[in-house]
């Protein structure tokens, strides 16, 4: 393993999301802020949603905030870099493994998802006005969460991203991620879905459903959620799958 | 001390359309989007294109050498399957002692790769490009930063050094993507149709900029189908067709080799099988060959004084010549006398 290599790589990858921060903040914050700001306050001050629901919406909305921002992070870019040009080839001839660079490009997701994460907690916070009940009283157990998440959206990037074709992103949008974002108990929690047997054993395919729900257990105890372990064994799965997969994706295209 | 290269019996069979940025324009497939998952599952299966057959080289330490051959014929695949960028379906090829798919590592230490489409790092600017690759490789700072000052100049990029990659003509990536593939002093560098495109001027420049690397004990490694440039350039060549090495050697002894050195194509309204004969007979022919005895491919040690001959012979059997076309030793009249095809067929 050639660390100098990887690091310039990251490196590189910081680089440009630095240049484009602001573009791509708003491009993934926008919208779950929006969201938030009609259901969490004029939803909320005007009587039609209860109070309590600011806290059961502040961490859905960082877990979609996440999993949006390191899904694009990895996927984007790799869909335009092995396309045509196959820019891609300018760092697979660095001297390091092919699939250190996928994992380089999963490294540089995750620190992206987490910072969309971060930035997402003080703005939701404010635009949601008092009555948020939010506790930061299991550091450890939030960091955990926080990083397998991270982990989750830029993993489920790389997979994405080395097989969806330039052509098929409105497709991926569409059909990938707006129904995840509506069925990945972000916007309610889990147990509400109980009326619909049916749908609420569906959605546990999902994963943003364990994001939503970890967050919530992380940072909204109060909040009626899934059991801790089941959340932590699920997202270690689901990362170990998406991860398992993406290399494999990666490995193949890579080379011809 | 340079790095050799050696090629043993490489097969590279693709299965599925090889991507055409890498493959070079030989290919033409039709577009496979728009069928079903199970059709496409067909097509698949019955998609098989040999790009090498049983391709064997040596390719010496500290020489220019080139790869000669028609769209297609395998050229690129070569130097996919030595940089890394393609698995070979059989056989190996070594860059020094390391072997290119089991050691890739150590073989991209060695080696810098001209691509034939440019495939810059659109997301920086010339400058980055440069600076990141330089990192890549390992080099400190102020090595890299040294060294990018030194490729910008001498491409003169410097005007442009710190304008993002994707306002560049095609010129100027070519250029870059040179300069970037020289940043990390590469032991072995490979330029796969560096001059396509570029304009008689920039194509002179970079004659020149591979010359002065090579004399640095630098391997360089080249395809062309440009017959003037394998013939300036290349102190050894190989000739590539159908995935299969047809001559190599020096331009020397490749022209030298070829029966009696001057082509003498001539078209006649009808060439029947005695006129055929006569010019066979001629003082100096040591070969005709007519595929459609309309034309006829004659190989001789003279090429004007043949002319009279000719037309008295067409004359004495009837025929009237219609068109003439006197080439000298060339390496064109060279692939034409292996593959029976122009290069630019």
């Amino acid at each position: 393993m050639n660390w100098k290599t990887f690091y310039a790589l990251l490196a590189r990858d910081g680089h440009v999301a630095r240049r484009n921060l602001f573009m791509v903040l708003v491009q993934n914050l926008l919208q779950p802020l929006l969201f938030t700001f009609v259901f969490g306050r004029v939803l909320t001050t005007s009587g039609v949603m209860p109070v309590a629901y600011k806290s059961v919406l502040l961490p859905g909305v960082m877990a979609i905030s996440m999993v949006v921002s390191g899904v694009q992070a990895v996927a984007m870019p790799l869909i335009a870099e092995f396309q045509f040009t196959r820019e891609i080839e300018d760092r697979l001839l660095a001297p390091i493994e092919n699939g250190w660079l996928a994992v380089e490009k999963v490294v540089a997701g995750m620190i992206q998802a987490l910072v969309a994460g971060l930035v997402v907690i003080p703005f939701a916070w404010l635009m949601m006005g008092s009555g948020v009940k939010i506790s930061f009283d299991h550091p450890l157990e939030f960091a955990a969460v926080c990083l397998l998440v991270a982990l989750l959206s830029s993993a489920g990037g790389l997979a994405l991203g080395c097989s969806v074709g330039q052509t098929q992103i409105g497709l991926m949008f569409s059909l990938i991620l707006a129904p995840m974002m509506m069925f990945g108990c972000a916007y309610y929690p889990w147990a509400a879905l109980r009326p619909f047997r049916a749908l609420q054993i569906a959605v546990l395919a999902n994963p943003l459903v364990y994001a939503s729900e970890g967050l919530r257990g992380a940072l909204a105890p109060q909040v009626q959620h899934m059991p801790g372990w089941i959340v932590m064994t699920a997202l270690v799965a689901i990362d170990v799958g998406f991860m398992a997969l993406g290399l494999k994706k990666f490995r193949k295209k890579a080379v011809s | 001390m340079g790095i050799g290269i050696r090629i043993e019996n490489l097969r590279k069979v693709y299965d599925t359309p090889p991507p055409t940025a890498a493959r070079g324009g030989g290919f033409s497939f039709g577009p496979s989007r728009g069928t079903g998952p199970k059709e496409k599952k067909e097509k698949k299966k019955r998609f098989e294109v040999v790009a090498l057959d049983g391709v064997s080289l040596e390719i010496r330490a500290g020489e220019v050498f080139g790869l000669l051959g028609p769209n297609g014929a395998g050229k690129s695949t070569t130097i996919g399957i030595l940089t890394t960028r393609t698995e070979p379906t059989a056989g190996r090829a070594f860059i020094g002692e390391f072997d290119v798919w089991k050691q890739q590592v150590e073989a991209k230490r060695l080696i810098g790769v001209v691509p034939q489409r440019p495939n810059l790092d659109f997301a920086l600017t010339a400058r980055e490009v440069l600076l990141f690759h330089g990192a890549y490789f390992g080099e400190s700072t102020r090595e890299r930063t040294r060294r990018t000052g030194e490729l910008l100049e001498k491409f003169k990029l410097t005007d442009r050094a710190d304008h993002m990659v994707r306002t560049f003509s095609g010129g100027m990536m070519q250029r870059l993507s040179i300069a970037r593939a020289m940043m990390h002093d590469p032991e072995v560098l490979f330029l796969d149709e560096p001059s396509a495109g570029l304009d008689p001027q920039t194509r002179l420049l970079l004659w020149d900029l591979i010359r002065d690397y090579n004399r640095q004990g630098k391997t360089i490694v080249l395809t062309t189908h440009y017959m003037d440039e394998a013939d300036t350039l290349c102190e050894r060549l190989a000739i590539i067709d159908h995935g299969k090495i047809i001559a190599s050697g020096t331009p020397r002894e490749l022209k030298s080799s070829i029966p009696g050195g001057y082509l003498l194509r001539v078209r006649f309204d009808r060439a029947p099988q005695e006129l055929l004969g006569q010019l066979g007979e001629l003082p100096g022919v040591t070969e005709v060959r007519s595929a459609d005895h309309i034309a006829a491919d004659i190989y001789a040690d003279r090429g004007g004084p043949l002319i009279a001959p000719i037309v008295n012979a067409a004359q004495a059997a009837g025929a009237e010549v219609r068109d003439v076309h006197i080439a000298e030793p060339s390496l064109e009249t060279l692939f034409l006398h292996h593959t029976g095809r122009s290069l630019r067929d």
